[in-house]
């Protein structure tokens, strides 16, 4: 009897079978839902509908606002943490960094429970500043994603470079704008990646806090809450369109090792 | 004055971060119903009912089998994947690649969504055979298995593959005992990551999950919009335990990792 004998390259299969089947084949489903209605005929009307429903475009700038403010809040949270973290003497910085990044790993939506009391307990009724709590909540909820990937490219920065710029006569704010800053690009890139588009989907933390939902993700969730599959899909190509051009924009950028969603246990 | 202000500040950061996860701590060992009310004394009233009521004792360990098992799952379809395409010609490689950075960079929302519509919509199968459900997690996490173990087979010695076979072993017995051991640490880890990554799950599961079952994301979800105190201050009990795992859990794997060496620290 002939051994069962195979090339090490044929091991792929499986996995590619299964990016196809649970991967692609769905993203394809959506593209076909996108621009059919409900009897499956071919239709603009989605697409259309989506640009000219007011409350719609209403939510998508909505996201926006909101997404890219919480961005800059974390980032201005957590560069100068990562920075203090990464630049300082103490001989066990990685413990130091689990401090930050550690409620990474506890369940976001018991996280969010917790800051809702707190917050009920400072500001009475919490649905009176629904921006600011969904900006304070978003933070709370993603900022390890942003502190992550910034200790790790500050971590890696040459500081012969920064000798050589003081050496050079560059006082200690020129170092950091004109060396520090550049060289840390990518992980500034690579937090804003991790930040901005869960900010932009996230409902659940809105949803949690006050009840109520106005953004990208929640249009998905109410559609499909309503059977309503052609319009969810426009929405989640939609979606998926924004999110190509960010990677894209950003791809040039990035760090090769860009597995940051809490990889580091 | 200038580590002053370093420390004071990394102390504010830390105090947002914890504040409110420590405050919910305290009040679960009360018998205080809202945060901020009245504190007649101490209780592991939370605590007990957290295991003695059955919905939450379900949910919860739901929650941890199915995360485990759907890690397994994606653990070996990843590992061999990587392996295959790694070892595969250009354009298969590519393709594959490339199909895997669609889960990682896609909203979770949007994959959820998509394999609900294909699955349960088109395919028409059935939510509570629990099959979209294992489906959609193993999809969130087999990416992300694949890309941690990619880089162990970069480092990996291409040769040691070949002397094996060459020495009489099948391409079998040289993928078990040879290839596959040197992929351990970045197997073990890729798993690690696909259990947290399943276990805050919330929007997979809610678009695929059977209606009978919740995990712990859907089932808080739900409960804060409820007025059960009960089940509201079990809750907080339960938020206590994972942050408390979740520490022990870090602390042994940095005594391991400190006792195997101090480089290791640095591969963040």
């Amino acid at each position: 009897m002939k051994k069962f004998r195979f090339n090490r390259s044929q091991l792929c299969i499986p996995y590619a079978i299964f990016l196809i089947f649970f991967v692609i084949a769905p993203l394809i489903v959506i593209v076909y839902y996108a621009f059919t209605n409900g009897q499956g005929q071919f239709t603009f009307n989605n697409f259309t509908g989506f640009f000219t429903n007011p409350n719609i475009l209403g939510t998508l700038l909505y996201s926006f606002a909101l997404a890219i403010v919480t961005t800059l809040v974390c980032l201005i949270i957590a560069y100068p943490t990562a920075y203090i973290l990464a630049r300082s003497n103490f001989k066990k910085k990685y413990v130091l960094l689990l401090l930050f990044i550690l409620p990474m790993w506890i369940n976001f939506t018991l996280r969010i429970t917790a800051l809702k009391e707190i917050l009920s307990v400072l500001e009475g009724n919490i649905s009176e500043y629904p921006f600011l709590n969904s900006v304070i909540g978003m933070t709370f909820d993603f900022l390890p994603f942003m502190i992550l990937p910034l200790y790790t490219s500050l971590l890696k920065l040459d500081k012969n470079l920064l000798e050589a710029a003081s050496d050079l006569g560059a006082n200690r704010f020129t170092v950091f704008l004109r060396v520090t800053l550049p060289l840390s690009v990518p992980g500034i890139i690579s937090g804003i990646t991790m930040v901005l588009l869960p900010s932009m989907t996230n409902y659940v933390v809105l949803d949690m806090l006050y009840n109520s939902t106005y953004i990208m993700g929640s249009l998905i969730g109410s559609y499909f809450s309503a059977y309503d599959w052609n319009n969810g899909s426009m929405i989640s190509l939609i979606l998926l369109i924004i999110i190509f051009i960010v990677t894209l924009a950003t791809n040039r950028f990035s760090d090769k090792d860009a597995n940051n969603r809490g990889a580091v246990l | 004055m200038k580590k002053a202000i370093r420390i004071i500040w990394l102390a504010l950061v830390l105090m947002f971060i914890y504040i409110p996860i420590l405050i919910l701590a305290v009040y679960s060992f009360t018998d205080a119903s809202m945060v901020g009310g009245g504190i007649s004394g101490f209780s592991f009233e939370n605590y007990i009912n957290l295991f003695k009521n059955e919905e939450l004792r379900n949910m919860i360990f739901g929650t941890l089998i199915l995360a485990v098992v759907c890690a397994a799952i994606a653990t070996v379809l990843a590992t061999f994947g990587a392996i295959g395409t790694f070892y595969a010609k250009k354009l298969p490689k590519t393709l594959i690649n490339t199909a895997n950075q669609v889960p990682v960079v896609n909203a979770d929302i949007v994959t959820g969504f998509s394999i609900c519509i294909f699955l349960i919509v088109i395919l028409r199968a059935d939510k509570d055979t629990f099959i979209p459900l294992g489906a959609g997690h193993v999809v969130l996490a087999a990416p992300f298995v694949y890309l941690s173990i990619l880089p162990k087979l970069k480092q990996m010695d291409n040769s040691l593959y070949e002397a094996a076979l060459d020495l009489g072993a099948s391409p079998a017995q040289a993928l078990f005992k040879v290839v596959i051991p040197q992929l351990i640490p970045g197997i073990l880890s890729g798993f690690m990551l696909a259990v947290t990554l399943s276990l805050d799950d919330y929007f997979i599961t809610t678009y695929t999950k059977p209606s009978t079952f919740d995990t712990i994301s859907t089932y808080v979800v739900n409960a804060t919009k409820g007025s059960q105190t009960e089940i509201k201050t079990a809750l907080w009990a339960l938020s206590t335990l994972i942050f408390l795992i979740v520490i022990i859990i870090v602390v042994v794997m940095n005594v391991v990792s400190s006792k195997k060496g101090g480089k290791t620290n640095e591969k963040v």
